[in-house]
C-alpha cells in the first residue's frame, strides 16, 4: 500500500498531464469542445423532465416550485452519473490499457487514478452547470452545498471499490464486461433518480436499503432539492460498506497485477 | 558491483482449470487443477556496467520475456533480477502516442510515462526537439505525422536521459537511414558514458556492431553465453539446422516411406561451431581463388578479375544439388551471396563420390580489406532461393585480401566504377 502511494507520488505530474491530454484529446476537432460534456447530461433531464413531469411533479412533496421534478432530476443525475462512469470506466481500464501495461513498466496505480481524477472533472462541470440552470429556475441554494465535498468523495471511494473489483476480474472473466452494463442498467432504474421515492409501494420501500446508491442520491436530494443537512445516521453504514469494497478492490489490484500483464 | 544480476530466473504461466481457483489463489487459498507451463528457466549471468550485450534466438525463444522480466513490466515467477541503477527500454516505439495531441504534449506525456519528473522534462524537451528534426510539425497532432516522423519522435524521448541500462528491441530498424545512423550514434555515444546496452535483434550485423558479448536464447534457456561473434555462429548453425529439420518434417508427412531415411539425416547432421555438415552427403569442399590465368591467389587488387572456384565431393547421390557462396565484411555484413539455383543453372542429378566443381568469374571491385567467403552446398531449390536440404554451409570457409593500388582512387565497400561525363556549356 505504501509503495503504491509512493508510486503514485513520483507520477504526480504524470497523472495530471494524463487528466489533462484525455480532457484535450477528447474535445479535439469540437466546435463546442467541453460544452458537450454538460450538454450530454441536461438534455437527459430535459427529456425526462418534459415526457414526466406531469406525471410525477405532483407527488414531489414539500416543494412548491413548478421546476421541482427538474431540479430533484439533475440532483439524482449528478450523483449517479460520478458512480457509473467510474465503474463504466475502471470495468474495461485494464483490456484497454493491456498494450501499455505490457511494454512499460509505470505505477498501475495511476491508471485508475487518471479515471478518479477525470471523472471528476466531468462532475464538476456538470456541477457548475447545474448550478446555473438553478439560477434561471430561481432556485436558491445554501451553505448546505458544502455537504457535496465529503458526498462526492464519498461516492468516489464506492465507485472506485466497485469498478477496481469488477476491472480486475473482467480481466480474467471477460463476461463481467458484458454482465455489467446491464446491472447499472438496471440500478439507474433501481435508484430513486427519476422518480421520487414515495412513489414505491411502502411495504417494498425498506428493499431499496440494500442499493448503496440509494443513500447517496438520498442526500444529494436532501442537499440541492430541500437544502437541508444530510440524514447523518443513514449514511453511517454506507460509508463502512465503501470503504471494505474500496479495500478489497485495492487488495485485489494488487494481488492481481502481476498475473494481469501474463493474461492481456 | 555488476549493474545487473540475474539469479536462477524463470517464468512461467499458469492456466488454471476454472478462473474462479486463480481468484481464491489471491486471498491465500491453495487451488487443484494448476497447469504451469515454463517458458524461461535457469537463467543466470551478470553484467558489469559499460558491457553491450546481444541476445539473438528464434522467435518464440524466450528473449522477449526474458527482457521484460528485466524492466519489470512481468514478475518473475522465481528467481530474482537485481538492478543497480535506472533502465529505459525501447520495447515498441511511440507506444501510448495520442493521435490528436501534438507531438511536444506526447513528449511530455511519454517522458512522463518512463517515470521523469516535470522539470526534467521540460529541461530536455529543447534537445529532444532539436533530436527528432521534424520542424514545426513538433506542434502539429500526431495524426498528421508520416510513420518516419512519428518513430524520430519517440526514439528521440525514449533516448533523451542518459540511463544506466538501455534495453532495445528490434526498434533499430526503423525510420529512414539518415535517423538510423543517428540513433546507433547516439547508443555509441551512451555506450562511451558508461551506459550498459542490451540489444535484442534479428540483425546480426546490429549486434556485431555494438556487441562484445551475447547471450543465445533456445526453449527458455541461456545456451551459449560468450563473446559475440562465437554467439552469432552457433545461432547461425542453429537456424540453419532448424530449416532442415522442419523441410525434412514436412516431407515426412507427404511421404511415410522417406521417414527412416529423413530420420538417419537429422541424426548425422553435425553442427559444430560455425560449420554445418550432413556428414553422408559431402565428403569434401574445397574452394580456391584463381586469377586470370588461372594461377592460385591468397590477394587481389581491387577491380582485377578473380575466379572463386568451389569443388563438391559427394557421397551420395542427389537429383538437384546446388552450390552458391556468399561474401562477408568483417563485421559480418553480407556484401553478396549466390548459388547456382538463383542464377538459374541445373547442375543436373549426381550420383556417389561424384566431384562437382563451379567457378564464379568477376571483377573484384570490393574496396580494400578481409573479407571472409560462405560457401553453400544444398538439394532442390524452391521459391526466391530456398532449398530442402541444407548439405553444408560455412560461415567463414577462407579469407581474401583485397588490396587498393594508388593509381584507383576511391571510397567505400564497392567500387561502382561509374562512366563520368563532363559539360561545360557557355552561352
Amino acid at each position: 500500500m505504501l509503495g503504491m502511494m509512493r508510486g503514485l507520488w513520483l507520477y504526480r505530474h504524470f497523472v495530471l498531464s494524463s487528466i489533462r491530454n484525455e480532457q484535450r484529446s477528447r474535445f479535439a476537432r469540437s466546435k463546442l469542445g467541453v460544452l458537450w460534456m454538460v450538454l450530454n447530461p441536461l438534455a437527459q433531464v430535459a427529456i425526462y423532465a418534459l415526457i414526466l413531469s406531469n406525471v410525477l411533479s405532483a407527488k414531489l412533496p414539500g416543494i412548491e416550485s413548478q421546476y421541482a421534478y427538474a431540479i430533484y432530476l439533475m440532483a439524482g443525475l449528478l450523483a449517479w452519473n460520478l458512480f457509473s462512469e467510474i465503474v463504466s470506466r475502471c470495468l474495461t481500464l485494464f483490456i484497454s490499457q493491456g498494450a501499455l501495461m505490457k511494454k512499460i513498466s509505470f505505477p498501475r496505480i495511476t491508471m485508475p487514478t487518471i479515471v478518479v481524477g477525470s471523472c471528476l472533472i466531468n462532475n464538476l462541470l456538470l456541477f457548475l452547470s447545474m448550478l446555473g440552470v438553478f439560477t434561471l429556475l430561481g432556485h436558491s441554494l445554501s451553505f448546505t452545498l458544502l455537504w457535496l465535498f465529503p458526498l462526492t468523495l464519498n461516492v468516489v471511494m464506492l465507485a472506485v471499490g466497485v469498478g477496481l473489483i469488477l476491472g480486475v476480474l473482467n480481466v480474467f472473466i471477460r463476461d463481467i464486461g458484458q454482465v455489467v452494463p446491464i446491472i447499472l442498467q438496471m440500478g439507474f432504474w433501481f435508484t430513486p433518480v427519476v422518480y421520487p421515492i414515495n412513489i414505491i409501494p411502502e411495504e417494498y420501500r425498506h428493499l431499496l436499503e440494500f442499493n448503496p446508491m440509494y443513500a447517496f442520491t438520498n442526500a444529494y436530494h436532501q442537499i440541492l432539492v430541500y437544502q437541508t443537512t444530510p440524514d447523518l445516521l443513514h449514511l453511517v453504514p454506507i460509508i463502512g460498506v465503501s470503504l471494505l469494497l474500496l479495500l478489497l478492490g485495492l487488495f485485489l489490484f494488487r494481488r492481481s497485477s502481476a498475473e494481469m500483464v501474463d493474461v492481456l | 558491483m555488476s549493474i545487473l544480476s540475474i539469479k536462477n530466473l524463470g517464468k512461467s504461466y499458469r492456466s488454471y482449470s476454472s478462473e474462479w481457483k486463480r481468484i481464491a489463489r489471491w486471498f491465500g487459498l491453495t487451488a487443484q487443477g494448476v497447469d504451469e507451463h515454463w517458458v524461461l528457466r535457469h537463467i543466470n549471468f551478470d553484467i558489469q556496467p559499460g558491457e553491450a550485450i546481444g541476445v539473438v534466438g528464434q522467435n518464440g525463444a524466450g528473449k522477449s520475456t526474458l527482457l521484460k522480466m528485466i524492466t519489470g513490466v512481468l514478475e518473475p515467477s522465481e528467481g530474482e533480477v537485481q538492478v543497480n541503477g535506472r533502465i529505459a527500454a525501447i520495447l515498441e516505439l511511440g507506444m501510448g502516442f495520442n493521435p490528436d495531441l501534438t507531438g511536444r504534449q506526447n513528449v511530455i506525456h511519454s517522458a512522463g510515462l518512463m517515470g521523469y519528473s516535470h522539470e526534467q522534462i521540460f529541461r530536455a524537451l529543447p534537445e529532444i526537439e532539436k533530436f527528432a528534426e521534424i520542424g514545426d510539425y513538433f506542434d502539429a497532432p500526431v495524426r498528421t505525422y508520416s510513420s518516419g516522423m512519428q518513430v524520430r519522435v519517440a526514439f528521440s524521448v525514449a533516448t533523451a536521459f542518459r540511463p544506466d541500462i538501455l534495453i532495445v528491441d528490434e526498434a533499430l530498424s526503423v525510420g529512414d537511414s539518415y535517423f538510423q545512423v543517428k540513433c546507433i550514434n547516439r547508443i555509441k555515444k551512451f555506450l562511451e558514458e558508461g551506459t550498459t546496452l542490451f540489444l535484442v535483434s534479428h540483425d546480426v550485423g546490429a549486434i556485431k556492431t555494438l556487441c562484445q558479448r551475447a547471450l543465445l536464447v533456445d526453449a527458455g534457456r541461456i545456451i551459449l553465453d560468450a563473446d559475440a561473434l562465437s554467439v552469432i555462429k552457433l545461432h547461425q548453425s542453429l537456424m540453419l539446422k532448424k530449416e532442415n529439420d522442419t523441410n525434412q518434417s514436412s516431407r515426412i508427412k507427404k511421404n511415410t516411406r522417406n521417414i527412416s531415411q529423413a530420420e538417419k539425416l537429422t541424426d548425422d547432421l553435425q553442427v559444430s561451431g560455425d560449420v554445418l555438415v550432413v556428414k553422408e552427403a559431402i565428403e569434401a569442399v574445397d574452394i580456391r581463388f584463381l586469377d586470370e590465368s588461372n594461377r592460385p591467389i591468397s590477394y587481389v587488387v581491387s577491380g582485377q578479375p578473380l575466379t572463386v572456384e568451389i569443388s563438391v565431393k559427394f557421397k551420395k547421390q542427389f537429383h538437384d544439388p546446388h552450390i552458391g557462396f556468399g561474401i562477408r565484411d568483417k563485421n559480418g555484413l553480407v556484401i553478396y551471396e549466390t548459388n547456382t539455383y538463383c542464377m538459374n543453372k541445373e547442375l543436373g542429378a549426381v550420383q556417389k563420390n561424384d566431384r562437382v566443381s563451379v567457378s564464379y568469374s568477376f571483377d573484384c571491385h570490393l574496396g580494400a580489406g578481409d573479407f571472409s567467403f560462405v560457401v553453400g552446398v544444398a538439394n532442390e531449390g524452391y521459391g526466391k532461393g530456398s532449398f530442402r536440404d541444407n548439405l553444408y554451409y560455412d560461415h567463414e570457409f577462407k579469407v581474401l585480401k583485397v588490396l587498393q593500388t594508388g593509381d584507383d582512387i576511391w571510397a567505400g565497400f564497392f567500387n561502382l566504377c561509374p562512366k563520368l561525363k563532363i559539360n561545360i556549356a557557355n552561352s
